[in-house]
């Protein structure tokens, strides 16, 4: 590990690992009494130690060459001023004055904390063995009540890995791979366990449509037909029961009635352009709030789309075409987006290696793929923060957003750039060079 | 004695057509990068009869009056990449009756019109090993191909070594990949696995002796075995292994082997590498890498590392890369080079990695791998620094022809995706009209 932007200019020391930056901002979050009697030990780090680095972590400035803050254009010489786990102000050197006490960080390229759109990191992990594979429950094909959090591993590898790159939240949940498979979550990639790092606990419902979601078997679906007339009797049911004064207590009747309420979205899988049709068509029916997800044919069908009103969160740029994704193009995102459909970028699921790709290479690709630097950031930023609901609070360096930021020795696009560090909350989380 | 005739025909029937560029071409005003000597700025590349003719700055190449010149200024060239582990043309190796199976051919199961080679042009892989497999000790035999353009069989891609003979490894595997528990004669262990890779070989050391024995005489000579036979080559050095091995004690026992029985290897994928890169070098053993973008996916890859490259090669161990097509796509293969260089390795060895050092892996340092005048005309035109990634491959040129060009439509599609991209190649003849010397 090779240390690097910490130039702890007010402190006049280094700071200490990431790791125990990370595990500094758990503690933040508990009474600093509690901590002390619970879990110094465990930490090995004395609690003199601990009141200082929560003062330094509590209020950072970080400097960049380009500061982009996905709200206006990109900043030359911007200073980001962080202050109690919230951002206190930006703007270029001249308009932001760094008080004396702030710990100053410096870096080539600042950008906000970067948003996966759709991952199912924490419920999947890194070893790909029976115990951490958590995504899909081979039980049903229609199961909307196993909620997220109730899988989610927030020590997973995985999530460690991708916030070395700058990753700062994801959307993660149940895995395409059934037609209705559960929910999906939004967490920080940050936090010893599921409550330190949710931010929305119960996010969409993940439905996949095409061939992924058949049983096979001789079991239901066993059709693309059947996999939306089951979805339709499903909610024709949820419809039903929200008319009732005394509706169905048990989770599935209770969540499905959320989603018929507009009060949770459906996370649509569809690949082929029959499905992604199927998916407006079902959404229209119902009235649905509805986010469609990976549409390897988008381009066959953007008109449609477009009209549907419906935003996208396309595939990975780098996934591999085949079955329902032969026709993927890297090109997609930058053709979805010109043709004004709101737009996001996945990680995705992988069933093999990578276990899961990093949104950073993607939205790399994307924008070696017909899209702005710019507009491939946004794919991974504040468009991202936008569908996923969150555009008040992450996505953006604004004032009073949450301090996540990632910070990078080149332009963070490029193979040879790394990431140097992450900062998530106000605190430092990752300062591997990456 | 028959068989290397009639390859010594096929290389006459399939290969002349092909080198048919009669006039020289010289490509001006690039960036060169030769991989062998240094770059130069505005360079010369000519090119005549599929070969390269010169390589050097506009004073050293002397260029005839009958040249024609193709303006590249802006652009930078370097060989064509040569990937030292793939799958791609939909191969199939071994089955599942037997853990080892050298008799089995690549040759005999793989489908030259796949879609996959045009993805690999379009990534500009000029020269690749595609292996069978995986999921046994030994899948069986590898073919080194050149990426033709318009192959309609798999004759049109293969690669001739000078007794005329079509060239190609034989794909190894230990670890967990050939392990099934329970799976009747295959190996349960990781010991088991060593015992029947070791069986085979005294076996096989066996069978040369008899032959030896019988030295040239038809009524002494062993029953004629076809998995024997493969064996024997591997033994007296004349098939290299390509072995599948992730895990540091995996690594150690592949070179316990070779070093038991003599056999020239190449280790493929080395995750684990990094932990055991100063027994690799002392073993002279080649290692080809291939870059995962998070670490995992199986057991032994947990400890995975974009720094491995680098590592293997402070070490002294000569690096390759491969793309494993499809665990990543050929069409990015370029960006393996990236993220080496990221993680440590220095560009140069990056971009050797890419042509040279796997050249060398396939026994084919003399043919392609650098730009150097004697060589194959295998080349690509880039619009940047091959370490960028808005860099792209603009053409891809096998042996003095053209099989690959962004700028076409057709393969734009293949290039990045989309309708019809996935269709196995028709019968086209699109885009060659400009090809030099027409010879198709």
């Amino acid at each position: 590990m090779k240390d690097l932007i910490f130039t702890a200019e007010t402190q006049g020391r280094r700071e200490k690992t990431g790791k125990t930056n990370l595990k500094n901002n758990i503690m933040m979050r508990r009474s600093l009494s509690f901590f002390i009697r619970k879990y110094a030990w465990r930490l090995g780090v004395s609690a003199v130690f601990l009141l200082a680095a929560i003062a330094v972590n509590a209020q950072i400035a970080v400097k960049g060459e380009t500061v982009w803050t996905m709200a206006g254009e990109p900043i030359t010489n911007g200073v980001v001023l962080l202050n109690n786990g919230k951002i206190e102000a930006v703007g270029t050197a001249d308009q932001v004055k760094i008080p004396a006490n702030y710990k100053v960080l410096t870096a080539k390229v600042v950008t906000p904390g970067l948003i996966d759109a759709h991952s199912v990191i924490g419920l999947n992990g890194y070893m790909n063995q029976p115990h951490d594979q958590m995504a899909l429950d081979g039980g049903g094909a229609i199961q909307p009540e196993l909620r997220a959090i109730d899988s989610y591993n927030a020590e997973e590898k995985l999530i460690e890995w991708v916030r070395q790159f700058g990753v700062t939240t994801i959307h993660t949940g149940h895995q395409p791979s059934a037609l209705v498979s559960g929910q999906t979550m939004i967490a920080k990639t940050v936090g010893k366990d599921v409550d330190e790092a949710t931010l929305v606990p119960t996010a969409m419902i993940a439905v996949t449509l095409g061939s992924d979601a058949l049983a096979g078997q001789g079991k239901s679906p066993g059709t693309r037909a059947k996999e939306a007339a089951m979805l339709r009797a499903e909610l024709i049911k949820a419809q039903e029961n929200v008319k009732k004064s005394d509706p169905p207590k048990d989770l599935r009747s209770q969540i499905l009635m959320s989603v018929i309420k507009r009060e949770i979205p459906l996370l649509i899988t569809a690949d082929k352009a029959q499905d992604i049709m199927t998916a407006i068509r079902i959404g229209k029916e119902f009235n649905l709030r509805v986010v469609l997800d990976s549409v390897s044919d988008a381009q066959l069908v953007l008109n449609e789309i477009k009209a549907s009103g419906y935003p996208v969160i396309v595939h990975a740029t780098m996934a591999r075409a085949g079955g329902d994704t032969e026709n993927l193009s890297m090109e997609d995102a930058a053709k979805i987006k010109a043709a004004g459909i709101p737009v996001a970028l996945q990680s995705g699921y992988e069933g093999y290696v990578p276990k899961t790709r990093v949104v950073l290479f993607e939205a790399a690709m994307a924008a070696a793929n017909g899209l702005s630097q710019r507009d491939a950031l946004a794919l991974i930023t504040i468009d991202a923060a936008k569908i996923i609901g969150l555009d008040s609070r992450i996505g953006s360096i604004e004032k009073g957003k949450d301090a996540d930021l990632a910070m990078y020795d080149g332009d963070p696009f490029e193979y040879t750039s790394h990431c140097i560090g992450t900062i998530i909350n106000g605190t430092v989380v990752s300062d591997v060079v990456r | 004695m028959i068989k290397s005739c009639l390859n010594i025909l096929a290389l006459f029937v399939f290969a002349c057509p092909i080198y048919a560029q009669q006039k020289p071409t010289a490509f001006i005003n690039a960036k060169i990068i030769p991989i062998v000597g240094q770059p130069i700025e505005q360079g010369v590349l000519l090119v005549q009869n599929g070969k390269i003719t010169a390589v050097g700055d506009a004073k050293s190449v002397r260029l005839s009056s009958d040249v024609q010149l193709i303006d590249v200024a802006g652009k930078v060239i370097m060989p064509g990449l040569v990937d030292s582990h793939s799958h791609i043309g939909e191969g199939s190796g071994g089955d599942g009756s037997a853990p080892i199976q050298p008799d089995v051919r690549l040759l005999d199961g793989i489908n030259a019109r796949a879609a996959s080679f045009q993805r690999a042009q379009a990534g500009g892989i000029t020269t690749v090993n595609v292996m069978p497999g995986s999921g046994h000790l030994d899948s069986g035999q590898t073919l080194y191909l050149k990426n033709r353009d318009n192959a309609t069989k798999i004759d049109d891609l293969l690669i001739y070594d000078k007794d005329g003979k079509y060239m190609g490894g034989i794909k190894f595997a230990n670890g967990t990949n050939s392990i099934r528990p329970g799976g009747g004669n295959f190996p349960g262990t990781r010991a088991k696995s060593a015992a029947l890779v070791r069986d085979q070989f005294i076996k096989a050391q066996e069978y040369r002796e008899k032959v030896k024995k019988a030295a040239g005489d038809p009524t002494k000579m062993p029953p004629r075995d076809l998995g024997m036979e493969a064996l024997v080559e591997v033994l007296d050095g004349k098939r290299v292994i390509h072995f599948h091995t992730h895990r540091h004690d995996d690594i150690m026992t592949v070179l316990r082997l070779q070093k038991e029985f003599g056999f020239r290897v190449v280790l493929h994928h080395v995750s684990e590498g990094w932990k055991v890169a100063d027994e690799i070098a002392k073993a002279k053993v080649p290692a080809s890498v291939i870059l995962i973008d998070s670490p995992g996916g199986k057991l032994e890859t947990l400890d995975i590392k974009f720094e491995t490259p680098g590592i293997l090669d402070k070490a002294g161990v000569l690096v390759g890369f491969h793309t494993d097509d499809n665990i990543t796509d050929s069409r990015w293969f370029m960006r393996t080079a990236g993220l080496a260089v990221r993680a440590g390795m220095s560009r140069e060895k990056a971009l050797y990695a890419l042509t040279m050092a796997n050249a060398k892996i396939l026994d084919l340092g003399d043919r392609v791998g650098s730009l150097e005048a004697g060589k194959d005309a295998d080349f690509i035109i880039l619009s940047g620094d091959p370490f960028s990634v808005y860099t792209h491959v603009l053409q891809t040129w096998v042996e003095g022809n053209k099989v690959f060009d962004r700028s076409d439509p057709k393969d734009h599609l293949i290039a990045v995706g989309g309708d019809g991209a996935g269709t196995d190649r028709e019968m086209h003849l699109d885009g060659d009209e400009d090809d030099l010397g027409g010879g198709q």
